[in-house]
């Protein structure tokens, strides 16, 4: 045995036994996902949870710590929710905890996070009350971040591309707001009853319709009654039934707005592409370059699972990584010290730039909407296929619509 | 022009609570079970409709088709795996198998549901129309499915019709129904009968559930609305008799599409429900209940 390879042999022996001793030494960051899993929006939040801890995890991890991802079906029920997230405390020991896309199961679950003292981050919820309590009791509601747009924002961004899209293009004036009765469209109307007039379109009729609805044809009835050039939608929990029904009653107004069951590859399937001519919002979508990371993203996230991500998703994906970095920063998982860096995230992720508000904005903890920030996308379902329509910089297909829908663009 | 939209809606939406209905209460009727899997197996019947065309890529009518076997396959089920071993059992005894029928089919059906779930979100399915379009009548525009709708459901109804009033199995079934003992004096197997009527009961159901999904599209939380709806117009229009449940089921359609018109989609059911309570004040057999 030569010299040279007696080192490098003791080199290896003690860098084997370096890396092991680091690995018992390290505990992984645990990450408790409780989702949807069975809701085509939700059932994008574990996965992209787990896509994102696998690859940080092929990276070595955040200072030699893997990520460990645990996952909680909660059957889309706040009840089931609550005792996830005290079964993932208690139990299972997570550090954080990533959750939902229903405002009624966050909104459930935020005095738990206090009670507990452990951070909680919504993906996908909505409703403005979620950073409205953080704002209003600080330390008690500190543990609840908003890692998603309020419904505030998301009309005001609704709005912003409407005024483009639909004002200035299309010339259109009227709309009537077709929304479903949640916690999330309360404030979300009145964004939009606030913004549509501002921007052009008035408003003449509101209508809120349960989410159990099955037979939307007297809906649809009664918007066309108004005759308006555009239905402004907020919905959710449906999808798939307004959507077929529209078309297979050639409804010929065209729908234009918040469709969460839209933001999922699926849905042009779950249609019968049913879906061709829906336009809705997302933070971000397939083949449509918000940042240099979101591509990627949805690439390996088809690849993996076989089909597109939903709007939560991407900022499920996003999450994972600007917790890893927190811990980073904060060098401990703490909850204050990791409530402490999380404050200062500065992430540019899939869907944009994140950053939150402060203790002193009226939604504490919710991302920041704005240029430069997080803006949203309008995207559009075109022969079977999801693509970007606003704003201009970063989507570029036209607005296309089926024959059945007459556009006003006089 | 508002009065001629809920006669036609109405139309179409009562005829599929009929077709619905009638399965259900013939079960009822004939061997004394409250399959509450019904709306269970409607959704099962819907959701295998649509992976077939949209999943495997099988055209319109080959899914319906397959739609209507998943939903025989899965009364049969329902009756050889849940009912008739409660019914055959010697540990349950008799004055507690009902309930226990009742039971077993809830559970039966939560399961069948969460598998749904399970294999494809609970998210809702819609299956791809065999007739596309509209067609103008008198004004109210009508998709081309929903007057379909309407002429499969009278269609399937008056063949049952038929069968049970014109044919010797039919016969045997009513004969059943009115009184299985004498069935058995006659010399017929009373098993066999309640393997057609099974049969029966699978392909109304599936047919249901196919155009149900086609119409206005299910999901795996229809299931307990499906069977309580079932459940109403059956009670309301007197368990056990198909003609009381027809009746029932066109009552309960268009008042129903009357709420969604004139008040308000959101209290669409709650009339329904409300003359539901009224009748079983005044008339606690229904309405064309025997007894």
């Amino acid at each position: 045995m030569t010299p040279k390879f007696r080192t490098l042999l003791g080199a290896t022996a003690l860098g084997l036994l370096m890396a092991t001793g680091q690995a018992l030494a390290a505990d992984p960051i645990k990450i408790g996902v409780i989702a949807e899993a069975q809701a085509i929006a939700g059932a994008s939040i574990p996965q992209a949870a787990q896509l994102a801890a696998d690859e940080i995890n092929a990276k070595g991890g955040v200072d030699g710590r893997k990520i460990e991802i645990v996952t909680y079906d909660n059957h889309s029920s706040s009840a089931d929710s609550v005792r996830a997230f005290q079964r993932a405390v208690n139990e299972d020991k997570v550090n954080i905890v990533i959750a939902s896309y229903i405002s009624e199961v966050v909104l459930a679950l935020e005095p738990w996070a206090a009670r507990l003292k452990t951070p909680l981050i919504t993906p996908g919820a909505a409703s403005n009350e979620i950073s409205k309590a953080v704002h209003a009791d600080y330390e008690k509601n500190k543990y609840t971040f908003h890692g998603y747009l309020t419904s505030a924002a998301l009309a005001q961004s609704v709005c912003d591309a409407a005024k483009e899209l639909l004002v200035e293009q299309r010339h259109m004036k009227t709309a009537v707001i077709m929304s479903e009765d949640a916690a999330w469209t309360k404030p979300l109307d009145v964004g939009y009853e606030d913004c549509l007039p501002k921007i052009g379109l008035k408003v003449l009729d509101h209508i809120r319709f349960s989410p159990d609805t099955t037979d939307f044809t007297p809906i649809f009835n009664k918007i066309e009654g108004s005759k308006p050039d555009v239905i402004i939608t907020g919905i959710s929990h449906v999808g798939v039934q307004p959507t077929v029904q529209w078309k297979n009653q050639q409804v010929p107004i065209p729908m234009f707005g918040i469709a969460s069951q839209a933001t999922n590859s699926t849905f042009g399937k779950d249609t019968n592409e049913a879906a061709n001519g829906v336009i809705y919002q997302g933070v971000s979508g397939t083949g449509v370059a918000v940042t240099p990371k979101s591509i990627p993203f949805t690439d390996a996230f088809k690849a993996k699972f076989g089909n597109f991500p939903s709007y939560c998703g991407y900022t499920a994906y996003d999450e994972v990584y600007y917790i890893a970095d927190a811990v980073k920063r904060a060098g401990s998982t703490d909850a204050d010290k990791l409530i402490a860096a999380l404050e200062k995230t500065d992430w540019i992720g899939t869907i944009g730039r994140v950053q939150f508000y402060g203790k002193d904005d009226p939604f504490t903890h919710s991302i920041k909407y704005g240029k430069g920030l997080i803006t949203g996308l309008m995207l559009q379902w075109q022969d079977g296929q999801q693509v970007g329509v606003w704003p201009a910089d970063v989507a570029k297909a036209k607005l296309k619509f089926p024959s059945f829908i007459k556009v006003t663009s006089n | 022009m508002l009065a001629l939209q809920i006669l036609i809606d109405g139309f179409a939406i009562s005829a599929l609570y009929a077709l619905g209905a009638t399965g259900f209460t013939l079960i009822f009727g004939v061997s004394g079970v409250l399959n509450l899997s019904h709306g269970a197996i409607m959704v099962l019947a819907a959701v295998a409709a649509w992976a077939a065309a949209s999943l495997f890529q099988l055209d319109t009518y080959s899914g319906a088709l397959i739609g209507v076997a998943v939903a025989v396959v899965a009364a049969f089920a329902t009756y050889f795996a849940v009912v008739q071993p409660i019914q055959r059992s010697r540990r349950i005894p008799n004055e507690e198998k009902e309930i226990f029928v009742l039971t077993g089919t809830l559970l039966w059906g939560i399961m069948i549901q969460e598998l749904i779930a399970y294999f494809f979100t609970n998210n809702a399915k819609t299956v791809l129309p065999i007739v596309e379009g509209v067609v103008d009548i008198a004004g109210i525009r009508t998709p081309r499915n929903e007057i379909f709708t309407a002429v499969v459901c009278c269609l399937v109804i008056a063949l049952l019709w038929l069968l049970v009033n014109r044919t010797r199995t039919g016969k045997a079934v009513l004969a059943a129904s009115m009184n299985p003992r004498g069935v058995t004096l006659l010399g017929l197997e009373l098993g066999s009968i309640y393997i057609v009527v099974w049969a029966i009961y699978g392909i109304l159901a599936g047919i249901a559930g196919v155009l149900l999904g086609m119409f206005l599209g299910v999901s795996s939380y229809s299931v307990g609305p499906l069977t309580a709806s079932a459940f109403s117009i059956v009670v309301l229009g007197g368990l056990g008799s198909v003609s009381g449940s027809l009746i029932a089921a066109f009552v309960v359609g268009y008042l129903e599409t009357i709420t969604a018109y004139l008040i308000s989609p959101a209290y669409r059911t709650i009339p329904a429900l409300l003359l539901l309570v009224a009748v079983m004040y005044v008339r606690p057999q229904g309405l064309l209940g025997r007894r």
